[in-house]
């Protein structure tokens, strides 16, 4: 920089010596605040809500140690295991579709469409929604008498039948189905950014050496957008972990507790069912499932930064 | 690389607009939904079907969801939940976007012993699951006196939030040339008159990304709002969720449409308004470089 040549060399030297600590100062002063909100609010809370998982506190926190009988009771609990399994089901179908969604859509999105940007507004909003929202919209259209049934008679398929909503084997599908809705458009505009940095000399000398358009796809462009995956899978699965506020605004968890999911369960027994130790236990069960995601691909990605 | 596809095949190219255009229908489809049932009467309801236009537009259903609707015992309609939405989140967007930026300035031109753990800590805040912070924060909300308050949600939001714009303005600092910062401060140059001086006229992007950011996750947030809030501090996500849930009655789907969009309209008008910078936002996290 050219400019800090023009100044008297004296002038940079000038501040006294408090002013100089306080310049030192000055930066950790800043983010001291955050340092203390996170370090309270996200540390010292999660340490606590471990120390109550070990408790036999109800509705009110107790310190009377009980060691890991919240978790065996868990373990043993039908709910908790219908909230694992609904977890399974719902994370594995929604990250799948999602995904598949996602990758066709950008694909066809980038084969110089008309309208393109218009296109893709309309992909995407759904993410703008709150999911009470879309739980909203979503329970009334799939309104077993007045919903997608009636609309279905009205158009002469009158042997049409679709109670998912209230049908406590198929429920969790219809969340699924709402779940995807939302956020497919996201995975869309991941996949549309990765294609656009693929290198397009690849594709024109393998167009040169006569492969087709969907063999290039398959064998050479997705699997260079492999980062692509993994971190839509990771946001995926994120959402998918700590989906609470669909299942409440569709089905609350029922027919029963058929669509409970672990964020449902654990606000269920924290906060209206008095038992705060055995949410607590659950509660850190999903933070070992998020863990358990996060630390490999953490891990995967600070080593590539190193190789660089 | 959209430049060497050439599909010169018709058939093939009208496949893609074909399913382009399906897919436009499928994501539109329920925000369509959700309008025609707002405007209908709810005789009308039940003998048309969710996609038949209403026989005659009444604004009924927005009117009693503004003022008159059940959520809960209470029947004021979302009006006052909306109006606490606002108060919610103007501040907490506010104060902790404000935060970030200093906070990411810090992390990334006045680097510290322990800064970077500090940048550690707060890329795993943005990742762990509220659920475990649920109780302890309600406890203490419970012995500050902010328990039920807006205040309280404020407080909340800006702790959880905070994370997100720190990355957000760490990311964006840490891409602009540190030469800038050091030749300022051989000009004589202090902490705040660089941010103030250098850094913050080249900030406009980011504030956008992370102000729109944190606006969306804000509003829309429930978990927060039904856990901290209750009664008369309630954010429109909650009344919301009781008044569709509230089974006394005869069901009015038109109220619950209209209240639906009420709850929508501020985010859609921000999407439609600066998309460009929700994606951003929304793409930041994810995707790296």
């Amino acid at each position: 920089m050219e400019h800090t040549q023009s100044r008297p060399a004296g002038v940079a030297k000038a501040p006294s010596g408090l002013m100089d600590g306080l310049q030192r100062w000055l930066p950790k002063l800043v983010v001291a605040p955050t340092f203390i909100l996170i370090g309270i609010g996200i540390y010292g809370y999660m340490l606590w809500t471990g120390v109550l998982s070990f408790t036999n506190s109800s509705f009110l926190p107790s310190y009377d140690f009980v060691g890991l009988a919240q978790y065996a009771k868990l373990m043993e609990s039908e709910r908790w295991l219908v909230a694992s399994r609904n977890l399974a089901i719902f994370g594995g179908l929604f990250i799948g579709i999602c995904l598949l969604i996602g990758v066709v859509l950008a694909i066809f999105l980038d084969q110089r469409i008309r309208q393109e940007g218009a296109i893709r507004t309309i992909y995407l909003y759904p993410m703008a929604l709150s999911m009470i929202v879309t739980g909203t919209v979503w329970r009334w259209i799939l309104n077993p008498r007045l919903g997608l049934e009636k609309l279905m008679h009205d158009w002469g398929w009158s042997s049409f039948s679709f109670d998912w909503l209230v049908n406590s084997d198929f429920a969790i599908y219809t969340i699924v189905m709402a779940a995807v809705w939302q956020a497919s458009g996201f995975v869309m505009a991941l996949f549309l950014a990765g294609l656009r940095g693929v290198d397009s000399s690849i594709i024109r000398a393998a167009r040169v050496d006569g492969a087709s358009l969907p063999v290039i796809y398959w064998k050479i462009i997705l699997p260079s957008l492999r980062p692509v995956f993994f971190s839509s899978v990771m946001v995926l699965a994120h959402i998918a972990i700590k989906s609470f506020d669909l299942v409440m605004a569709m089905t609350a968890g029922g027919p029963g507790y058929s669509t409970d999911l672990p964020a449902v369960f654990m606000y269920a027994h924290t906060f209206t069912r008095g038992q705060m130790g055995l949410g607590s236990a659950s509660a850190m069960l999903m933070l070992g499932a998020i863990l358990a995601l996060l630390v490999p691909y953490l891990y995967s990605e600070l080593r590539e930064k190193r190789h660089d | 690389m959209t430049d060497v596809i050439r599909t010169g095949f018709r058939p093939s190219r009208i496949a893609i607009y074909g399913v382009l255009l399906l897919a436009c229908l499928v994501y539109l489809i329920p925000l369509i939904v959700m309008l025609i049932t707002s405007f209908k009467t709810p005789m009308d309801i039940r003998t048309g079907n969710l996609l038949a236009l209403p026989t005659d537009w009444t604004v009924v259903g927005w009117t009693k969801a503004w003022s008159e609707a059940c959520t809960g015992v209470q029947c004021n309609g979302v009006s006052g939940y909306f109006w606490n939405s606002f108060k919610m989140t103007v501040p907490a967007v506010l104060i902790s976007t404000l935060l970030g930026a200093f906070n990411g300035y810090v992390l990334s031109k006045w680097k510290f012993k322990g800064s970077d753990l500090m940048f550690g800590m707060l890329l795993f805040g943005c990742f762990v699951p509220f659920q475990v912070v649920l109780l302890p924060m309600a406890a203490t909300l419970g012995k500050l006196g902010l328990a039920n308050t807006t205040a309280g949600l404020v407080l909340v939001h800006v702790i959880y939030g905070v994370a997100f714009t720190t990355l957000f303005f760490r990311n964006y600092y840490v891409a602009i040339p540190d030469a800038l910062v050091k030749a300022a401060r051989l000009d004589g140059a202090g902490f705040f008159t660089i941010f103030f001086r250098i850094l913050l006229p080249m900030s406009t992007p980011i504030f956008m990304v992370s102000l729109i950011w944190q606006f969306t996750q804000i509003w829309n947030d429930f978990l927060f709002g039904v856990v901290f809030a209750s009664g008369d501090s309630q954010p429109i996500t909650v009344a919301l969720n009781n008044l569709v849930n509230t089974s006394t009655g005869v069901k009015e789907y038109n109220v619950d449409m209209a209240a639906a969009m009420i709850a929508a309209l501020p985010t859609l008008v921000v999407y439609i308004v600066a998309g460009k910078y929700f994606i951003r936002g929304l793409t930041a996290g994810s995707v790296k470089g």
